[in-house]
């Protein structure tokens, strides 16, 4: 069984529908990619998954459980945690009160073997932990925005655009480490815009227009097809 | 000199009082940028059931320090209560809606709070047991009494908890971080409703504690006495910078001695044409002072470092 299942989602913003009702699933270990163009959807897809927008009654169910009507917090206290699109770190506080939000809702000894992980994942955040969130570079501040979810060990991580505003090179950087995140066990749902590097990390890849899933399969598949070299990858139809 | 040395303690006195009820204000402004105008009514609440207790317990023979623990201790529990059914029954089912419902909202629950009060306690001052006799030290030409010293004492250890408390745990960070970006707090977890009525909670306690104080000091209690005192603690907030914690115990401080200060030598410097009387003239100069030449307050946010 799938460990998130979305069946139908739509989601209204007044009368104007951003997701028109739409089947996605993610399984245990998987690492699933959702691209398309601005506008497609695909924000929304994850608002609505994370609980910052309703959904109608089974649309989204995660590890069992139907999460309609369930707030934000309980979601992530579930494991679903997302890292939202711009970020969201908190800019006032210092890097290590940042990291101590994301493991909040923990209570366990193993808080301090996790910080020291996040710290060897990204070194940066070691050297700077005193300092505010509000003056790291935008780079650092993804850096501690994804290792803030991870202090909060969760079953699956939603990352919305993890690489916009990036130079290339920390971009393709951010994007090895959500692999190699994936790749110790972590869930994750992946919401890209940089189509190329995601299809090439992901296992399965869905693809969004409008509102609407047009096509999904193995992400290697997809970055093989002409439909999405010629939409998503630049690329002429050949 | 000696008017100086005196108004200042005074005004020290008084300002550390202004203190308590400003981080009220601020700490509910920080997180849901609402002005909570019934938090005056919460200090008056507390100097209501202070007087209340003390009045049922000092004919019964317990020594007199141990009365006012209890009446404080009473005081305290019971505005935390009110701080906790305000914001559950009149600002949470308010949150997202446009701003001017909330703050229309508390002055209709200040309204409230003060008539029920009327009805409780009656509408005439109330002369507040001195129960404890006031010692008085001189030095430097200048009187400050055991009152003073308790005040000045109590409140400095009460905000060093509440510093502690905000910038040194757990929860403070979470508070912190709520107010920062509730939706973003909501994503880690963070249930922002349990932090948003844990801020009205620990600000009415410390307006608890300030309605006890202020009325000891003044020896009076009166249902109306919370508007006044909670528009000049509204004006210290401001003064420090709406919002920002150290800027509340900052802002009421200043106010406190600006305006001992003010009510010490506007008679001299107007030729006697103005007297005392005018005191609670500054604490609104000031707000105007600060709302001209520098809205966002002494410690005031910076702008921009929102991420």
């Amino acid at each position: 069984m799938s460990l998130l299942e979305i069946r139908g989602l739509e989601v209204r913003y007044g009368g104007i529908r951003a997701v028109k009702g739409i089947d996605l699933e993610v399984g245990a270990g998987e690492m699933v990619c959702l691209i398309g163009a601005n506008g497609a959807g695909k924000s929304s897809t994850l608002r609505a998954i994370s609980g910052l927008v309703p959904t109608a009654p089974g649309a989204v169910r995660f590890d069992g459980g139907d999460f309609a009507g369930i707030p934000a917090f309980r979601r992530a206290r579930a494991g679903l945690v997302m890292v939202p699109e711009g970020r969201g770190v908190f800019a006032r506080l210092s890097v290590e009160e940042n990291l101590a939000m994301g493991a909040y809702v923990r209570a366990d000894a193993e808080v301090q073997p996790d910080r020291a992980r996040v710290f060897e994942i990204f070194p940066r955040l070691a050297e700077r932990s005193r300092q505010t969130a509000g003056t790291l570079s935008g780079g650092e501040q993804q850096m501690l925005a994804i290792g803030r979810a991870l202090m909060s060990r969760p079953k699956l991580l939603a990352l919305d655009e993890p690489s916009m505003g990036l130079a290339p090179i920390a971009a393709q950087k951010i994007l090895q480490v959500i692999r190699d995140i994936n790749r110790s066990g972590v869930t994750v749902l992946l919401v890209e815009q940089n189509a190329r590097s995601a299809l090439a990390l992901a296992h399965r890849a869905y693809v969004m227009e409008s509102g609407e899933i047009t096509l999904s399969g193995e992400a290697r598949a997809l970055l093989a097809d002409p439909r999405v070299r010629e939409a998503y990858l630049g690329e002429a139809a050949g | 000199m000696d008017i100086f040395i005196q108004q200042v303690i005074n005004g020290l006195t008084l300002g550390a009082v202004y203190a308590m009820v400003a981080l009220g204000y601020t700490m509910v402004y920080g997180i849901i940028q609402l002005i909570n105008f019934a938090h005056g009514e919460v200090v008056m609440i507390g100097a209501m059931v202070a007087f209340s207790v003390i009045g049922a317990l000092a004919p019964s023979g317990l020594p007199p320090l141990a009365i006012v623990l209890v009446a404080a201790g009473c005081a305290i529990p019971v505005c935390m209560l009110v701080g906790y059914a305000m914001e559950r029954l009149a600002y949470r089912p308010l949150r997202g809606a446009p701003r001017l419902a909330p703050l229309i909202t508390a002055i209709g629950v200040s309204i409230i709070l003060q008539h029920l009060a009327m009805m409780i306690w009656s509408r005439n001052p109330l002369a507040f047991p001195q129960i404890i006799k006031v010692e008085s030290y001189h030095f430097a030409g200048a009187t400050i009494t055991s009152v003073q010293i308790a005040i000045l004492a109590i409140s400095l250890a009460m905000m060093a908890g509440l510093a502690a408390l905000v910038y040194r745990t757990r929860l403070g960070t979470a508070m912190r971080a709520t107010a920062h970006n509730p939706q973003v707090a909501g994503l880690m977890g963070i249930d922002a409703n349990r932090i948003i009525a844990l801020t009205f909670v620990i600000g009415a306690a410390l307006a608890a504690v300030a309605g006890v104080m202020v009325a000891s000091y003044y020896g009076i209690a009166h249902y109306a006495m919370g508007s006044q005192l909670g528009l000049k603690a509204f004006c210290a907030a401001v003064l420090g910078g709406i919002g920002n914690i150290p800027g509340a115990m900052l802002g009421g401080v200043l106010l406190g001695v600006v305006e001992a200060l003010g009510a010490g030598y506007i008679g001299d410097l107007t030729g006697n044409v103005f007297g005392s009387n005018y005191q609670d003239v500054f604490a609104f100069i000031v707000l105007i002072a600060v709302l001209v030449l520098r809205p966002s307050g002494l410690l005031g946010e910076r702008v921009g470092d929102r991420a």
